[in-house]
């Protein structure tokens, strides 16, 4: 292949290092007003008046809203919010009326006007305690919401949805299992932190229709919930997105954008900007949530796993419109990558009166994989093993089966698993671990493997369009979003491939729900995938065209023509050939006459074959696009005097079916390996009934480049049966290990199990005085 | 009450009235609109708004424009010419030092301000150069890298 799998330089990397790409924030409309959004000082009360009468009032305001002005519920797949509080609000910070003024200063003091009396109500503070029959009730409506029928809402509880795995039989298993062994770990709520906050600017033209730029993953879901939201029909909101810098998972689905639209509504035409802050950023957007996991494991003396039973109780958040879908993907991943038989799961999301949980890169692989592999290394250490050798035994394989009871056909975990033992010298005895060590400070290496696959709807679809022109250049029109993990770039290398056109050649645009075709998200780590197949059947739909033009043209059966180098050539003769420029805008005839027209090429995916399991048992043959495997392991050194970890080295390798760019996707393994390695020694936000104590980069720090480690990238390519040219996603699955195999490591230094997040210094030191006592 | 300021930006002179609390940044962007220079966290916190002040780097969100009286700035818009981008530019192109592209202006700025007071960094200068901007995308690796090739290429000059 001439154009896959090599390094082509980003298509976006110019206007990126000149600073001329606008991002939202960065765009000047003209008499542009600022927003501002008065937010709920209390975890959960009933709202019992709102006045906006002074707020109206003050010269510069130009509209004022409440909840009043929507109340829609909306949600991706419950149902279950609204843009502002109506009745109640459920967490300290949701929005409860939001102003639109001339200036950002008059839209704060704006807001400073407006009064709220509030009855506060008891709060969920954990989502352990909210599960109790007594636990006060986050939403008592639940039973009138809608959701997707993949979801199991427990309506009179605070369970959003209660995913259930039933594989085999666990109980028995246990009774006649060697050992029987019970561990718990939890998982705190973090935020994705993109260095471009959140950003929008809505505006309504005179004829009704709605013009929104947003700094979102997905213009088309931000489309269809504003549709939902204000009884809007689809062709009257255009979205686009020009520019996403970072997401993470943060900007999918839908947030500000709902609080905007009922102020453009009211501003006669006028565009309404709201940029967050990054304490907004912090609170008001979406977090990962927290998770509690208590895993009890059946293992036989010889190191086979017979039975898991798991659970896994999610900390929602406010609203889990978005949240239960990972919850039940933490369900159906609820074995991590090993083959056992009996397994009994429940996933189960709790709102609490937390910030809104969401989407995070991992989408609950993250949060179960610290608790799945430290709790394999517990197991090894427990009947002997090496934590390589129970990966060995117990680790997915081609032909096994994962919780679902899928068979897995393609799966190269242990072959990634081989790749780091080897890059690591795990198992070469001449290997010095402490070579150059400095007094008081301990050396460890931990390993962890991990999967992910797109956790999406079976039938989420994506499409694209490519547009020859005629000096052989082309256009192709996708809406998947570049958001930095450099789509725009795989996607015009696969296009340049079938079109045998250069990728210089090809200008792609995406992010304009009026322009540009339709993609459900950018997330799950579906783009190289999904919107992938739909660019390679849009280049084969010209490619089609063109060759029924060139058999007219060249008098050769198409059968006996190929595209080579920007021409359409004959095989058996390749001297007879015409240039794909030739036939952009159709052919022309010996006669002045002409026929076809413009080569227009048009590709739509739904990815083949995906089903729904069973509701009772969670079982089903296929209940997702695909998996992506992969290992890590880590060596670190520990300061003993002050806790201090320090991640030294990371191997990292993933099955990914085909490397499109290896440049890029070994700066998006970085990428990932430096987010895991934060949630795994710094970052977690801390709540104080329900009050977020640290919004800000000085109180939650984030990797710097201090914290790099060195880093040794490699892949494993087994082809994706129905991925573009074999390949298969690895945007989230690349921070999922790091966290356990950094976990693990600290036990091989020190001995010491830390078992919930984040390992801090603090956590280290307090663990050694213990154990030294 | 606006103060007069002068001052050079990108080579250009310019003389403008200004709020005395208005920040550097807030000028940059929404007075020149020269959006470059991006606020990640308005605390100096994050280094997204990294520019040049008389050569040195700074934290434009903790600046104020006043401030900017009489001296010299290079936003990242001042480094390319017409025609061909800075070597720093094309180092971040070549080694694929940006992904999404938010923190990458503050981050180049960070990169040529170094370069400018030590042609030949090595790399513990690089990282420590950098360590005030943050990059959630990256992992930071191939931004070194990056810098470090000019480094290297000014090292054979």
């Amino acid at each position: 292949m001439k154009y896959v799998g090599t390094s082509v330089n980003r298509v976006d990397g110019i206007k990126k290092v000149t600073g001329a790409l606008k991002y939202v924030d960065d765009l000047k409309l003209a008499r542009t007003l600022f927003a501002a959004v008065k937010r709920s000082p209390h975890p959960h009360a009933r709202i019992l008046k709102v006045d906006i009468a002074k707020a109206q009032s003050l010269p510069g305001v130009k509209a004022v809203i409440t909840g009043k002005d929507v109340s829609n519920r909306v949600g991706l797949y419950l149902e279950d919010k609204t843009f502002l509080a109506t009745d109640k609000v459920r967490y300290r910070g949701e929005a409860v009326a939001a102003v639109a003024a001339e200036t950002k200063e008059i839209a704060e003091a704006a807001v400073a006007l407006i009064q709220v009396e509030y009855e506060v109500l008891p709060a969920v503070t954990n989502a352990v305690e909210g599960l109790k029959p007594d636990a006060p009730l986050v939403h008592p409506d639940l039973g009138e919401y809608h959701y997707g029928p993949i979801f199991f809402p427990e309506p009179g509880t605070n369970i959003s949805n209660h995913y259930k795995i039933r594989k085999g039989d666990a109980e028995k298993a246990f009774n006649e299992a060697d050992y029987v062994v019970e561990n718990s770990f939890f998982v705190p709520h973090i935020q994705h932190c993109p260095i471009e906050t959140h950003s929008a600017i809505a505006q309504m033209d005179v004829d009704g229709s709605l013009t929104i730029w947003s700094s979102c993953q997905s213009p088309y879901a931000v489309r269809k919930a504003l549709s939902v939201a204000f009884n809007l029909p689809l062709n009257k909101i255009r979205v686009l997105s020009p520019a996403v810098g970072g997401g993470f998972g943060g900007k999918a689905g839908t947030t500000l954008e709902g609080i905007l639209i009922p102020l453009a509504m009211k501003a006669k035409g006028r565009p309404v900007k709201l940029t967050y802050t990054r304490e907004d950023e912090f609170v008001n957007s979406f977090v990962r949530q927290g998770m509690h996991a208590t895993i009890k494991t059946g293992i036989n003396k010889d190191g086979k796993i017979v039975a898991v039973k798991n659970t896994f109780i999610w900390d929602g958040g406010a609203y889990t419109e978005y949240g239960v879908n990972i919850v039940r993907a933490g369900g159906y991943g609820s074995t991590g990558p090993y083959d056992i038989d009996n397994v009994w799961t429940d996933s189960i999301c709790v709102y609490t009166n937390h910030p809104v949980g969401g989407p995070y890169r991992g989408f609950g692989m993250s949060e179960i994989h610290f608790a799945i592999e430290q709790n394999i290394d517990m197991l090894a250490a427990q009947i002997g093993l090496s934590p390589i050798d129970i990966r060995r035994m117990n680790g997915l394989k081609p032909g096994g089966r994962n919780a679902t009871g899928q068979v897995l056909e393609v799966c190269g975990l242990q072959e990634t698993l081989e790749d780091v033992v080897d890059k690591l010298n795990w198992e070469k005895e001449d290997y010095d671990l402490n070579k150059g060590i400095k007094p008081n400070k301990v050396r460890g290496r931990g390993i962890a493997c991990g999967f992910k696959a797109p956790s999406m709807p079976n039938d989420v679809a994506s499409s694209a369009i490519i547009k020859l022109n005629e000096d052989g250049t082309a256009h192709l029109l996708v809406s998947a979003q570049d958001i930095g993990q450099g789509s725009d770039t795989v996607l015009v290398q696969m296009a340049a491939e079938v079109l045998t056109i250069p990728p210089d050649k090809i200008t792609i645009k995406t992010g304009d729900t009026d322009h540009t075709p339709y993609e459900w998200q950018t997330v799950a780590s579906r783009i190289t995938y999904c919107a992938g197949n739909a660019v390679v059947k849009a280049c084969e739909d010209a490619k089609e065209q063109l060759m029924e033009l060139a058999q007219i043209k060249l008098s050769v059966f198409k059968r006996d023509l190929e595209l080579c180098d920007e021409y359409i050539v004959s095989k058996l003769h390749p001297d007879k050939r015409v240039a794909i420029k030739e036939l952009a805008l159709g052919l022309s005839m010996s006669d002045g006459s002409g026929i076809h027209g413009p080569i227009i090429g048009r590709g739509s995916f739904i990815p083949p074959n995906v089903r729904n399991t069973d509701k009772q048992t969670g079982q089903g043959e296929k209940p997702v696009a695909f998996w992506t495997y992969g290992t890590q392991g880590v060596e670190i050194e520990i300061d003993t005097e002050t806790g201090k970890l320090e991640v030294l080295k990371v191997a990292s390798s993933f099955d990914v079916g085909k490397v499109i760019n290896p440049k890029l996707i070994e700066g998006q393994i970085e990428g990932g390996i430096l987010q895991g390695l934060g949630s795994a020694i710094f970052e977690e936000l801390i709540l104080d009934n329900g009050v977020v104590k640290n919004p800000n980069f000085v109180d939650y720090k984030i990797p710097t480049s201090d914290d790099m480690p060195e880093m040794i990238i490699s892949f494993i390519e087994n082809e994706e049966e129905t991925g573009p040219f074999g390949a298969r996603g690895v945007a989230e699955p690349c921070m999922v290990p790091t966290p356990p195999a950094i976990a693990n490591a600290v036990f091989d230094a020190l001995g010491i199990r830390i078992t919930t997040l984040p390992i801090t210094a603090e956590k280290i030191l307090k663990a050694l005085k213990e154990k030294n006592k | 009450m606006k103060y007069e300021i002068n001052f050079t930006i990108n080579k250009e002179m310019i003389s403008l009235a200004v709020i005395p609390n208005k920040t550097l940044l807030e000028m940059i962007r929404e007075d020149l609109d020269l959006t470059g220079a991006k606020e990640g966290c308005g605390a100096g916190e994050c280094g997204a708004c990294t520019v040049l002040v008389d050569g040195k780097p700074v934290n434009a969100c903790l600046m104020l424009a006043v401030e900017a009286d009489g001296k010299e700035i290079i936003t990242v818009e001042g480094l390319a010419t017409e025609t061909e981008l800075d070597e720093l530019q094309q180092a971040f192109i070549d080694h694929a030092a940006l992904q999404c592209g938010y923190c990458t202006p503050g981050m180049i700025m960070s990169g040529k301000a170094l370069l400018m007071e030590n042609p030949t960094p090595t790399v513990e200068e690089v990282v420590d150069a950098i360590s005030g901007n943050l990059c959630r995308c990256t992992g930071y690796k191939k931004i070194v890298e990056a810098i470090m090739h000019v480094s290297e290429n000014n090292a054979n000059k």
